[in-house]
């Protein structure tokens, strides 16, 4: 389980996160809403310590992560997988090298027989060829970095997985076919998922709960029948972007 | 007037003692990070190698035609000051002096600020804003043992290697060019190369380089790790890697010569 509580984080004068309330029960897919630039993936990066927020605390299976000792904190990163907005794959390795540096367990990542057999096994899964291995990410397109990041992100085995804007700058074919993706590995892996997105077609598709960031709060948090029947000017607001949009209804 | 004038002062000092404060702070929990990687010999070890074949094999030319034109200028320079009255031995002691005390580890350091500073810095700047080495944090690794390990300790050991060829094709190419202008012959300036010679010279040359190495390294990758704000900030930690590992290059230049030759 994840749980925030009153966290604030500014950056110079501009305060980004404001007293943000949000928890993620086991086995759940919560989507995190938002206009661009809210803060949403500052909020992602303070769960596993990547920002430390200025006030509030961040408890992740019972532990405190801004109190945790530096092997302690590497220890839980080895249970989160995170899918970063633009892949952040390893521009110099290869997809083989790049997937297998997400598999955390030091003796599992030595016994190469494993790692072929684990990275096989994760391009699988997020359905790429074979012989993607072999390539270096600048050799591929924007939705396979996209996947390469994911097959990265469970190559540990990890128990939670947060992704940074799945489908951000990719064409509606491409961010179909990554949620669809999101959607099959919460379902294979039984991982509990944050996702980070102002794509609010493709939160309503995978997410068992929603919440809307806005102005450094959570201004609501429910499941996406409950979001539809909110009265909440900012969440209308937010919605009625994509209710006017025609490929929302599809 | 007067007073905000020394309010402005007052400001502008308070905002550069606090900055440079945080540096020096930031610094020494970068350096301690790269020490508390040390350990993860299996992660360092073989990145090092790789950095290590990359900084010797790509600045061997340049740091050796430069050496080589240094020992040259160094040698026909003497020549041209050269009346009569000086023995021509001493030729030879210049050059080998100037080239093993001062011109092989000080003209190396500062090709190498430019060649592998700039690209440390650049390397890891483009990573940091690429969320690269968020990636390797966020997956539980260490990017002081998969990074700077292996770049830092790659020119601490390479960088004194080159030093040390950069001297003998200066030295060499001294040689071969004080021919040419004077006089002497290759037991004059055998002869002269050994008279004021001690052995200590050549350790100094080592341990300079050894310094200057440090703070290329160090330097350049704090400032690459560093790195905000997209392709300008790259360009700004790479402007200000090469500048202030230069200018360390010469501030330790004068320091070392103060302890290591101080008789």
């Amino acid at each position: 389980m994840i749980e925030l509580h009153a966290i604030e984080k500014r950056f110079g004068k501009q305060v980004v996160l404001n007293g943000v309330e949000f928890e993620v029960r086991e086995g759940e897919t919560v989507a995190l809403l938002g206009p661009s630039g809210t803060g949403k993936s500052v909020l992602l990066k303070t769960i596993i310590g990547l920002i430390k927020p200025d006030h509030g605390t961040i408890i992740v299976d019972g532990k405190n992560v801004g109190k945790l000792k530096r092997r302690e904190l590497s220890e839980l990163r080895s249970q989160i997988g995170y899918v970063f907005q633009n892949g952040a794959l390893f521009d110099s390795m290869t997809v083989f090298e790049n997937v297998r540096l997400g598999i955390t367990d030091q003796d599992k990542y030595q016994n190469l027989d494993y790692v072929r057999a684990r990275i096989a096994e994760c391009i699988r899964l997020v359905n790429l060829p074979a012989d993607t291995i072999d390539k270096f990410p600048a050799q591929l397109s924007g939705g396979m970095r996209k996947r390469v990041g994911i097959a990265r992100a469970i190559a540990g085995s990890p128990k939670y997985l947060l992704y940074d804007e799945p489908t951000s700058g990719l064409d509606p074919v491409n961010a179909d076919i990554i949620d669809a993706l999101v959607q099959r590995l919460d379902d294979e892996l039984g991982v509990t998922s944050v996702m980070v997105t102002h794509d609010v077609r493709g939160a309503f598709r995978v997410a068992d709960r929603l919440a809307l960031l806005s102005e450094g709060t959570i201004v609501m948090q429910g499941t996406p029948q409950e979001f539809l029947a909110s009265p909440n000017a900012k969440v209308r607001e937010f919605l009625e972007r994509d209710f006017d949009n025609p490929s929302f209804a599809a | 007037m007067a007073d905000s004038t020394t309010l402005d002062i007052r400001q502008i000092t308070g905002r550069l003692v606090l900055e440079g404060t945080s540096q020096v702070g930031r610094l020494s929990f970068f350096v301690l990070d790269m020490l508390r990687g040390l350990r993860e010999v299996r992660i360092w070890w073989p990145r090092m190698m790789v950095e290590a074949w990359n900084i010797g094999a790509g600045s061997l030319f340049i740091v050796l035609l430069i050496s080589a034109f240094a020992g040259a200028v160094t040698a026909l320079q003497t020549g041209y000051q050269f009346t009569g009255s000086i023995p021509y031995y001493v030729v030879g002691t210049l050059v080998v002096s100037s080239i093993i005390l001062e011109l092989g580890p000080v003209l190396t350091a500062l090709i190498l600020a430019g060649r592998i500073g700039a690209r440390y810095a650049a390397e890891l700047g483009t990573m940091r804003v690429t969320e690269q080495i968020d990636a390797l944090e966020s997956l539980g690794r260490s990017p002081a043992s998969h990074l700077v390990i292996p770049r830092v300790l790659a020119g601490l050991i390479m960088i004194p290697a080159l030093t040390v060829l950069a001297n003998l094709s200066g030295i060499l190419s001294g040689w071969i060019s004080v021919k040419a202008v004077l006089p002497v012959t290759d037991a004059d300036f055998i002869y002269g190369a050994q008279y004021y010679w001690r052995p200590w010279d050549a350790w100094y040359s080592v341990i300079k380089a050894f310094f200057f190495a440090g703070s290329i390294t160090i330097i350049s990758c704090y400032m690459g790790f560093n790195t905000q704000q997209g392709a300008e900030g790259v360009g700004k930690s790479t402007t200000t890697a090469v500048v202030t590992s230069s200018v360390l290059i010469l501030v330790l230049d004068t320091v070392l010569t103060r302890l290591l030759l101080n008789q």
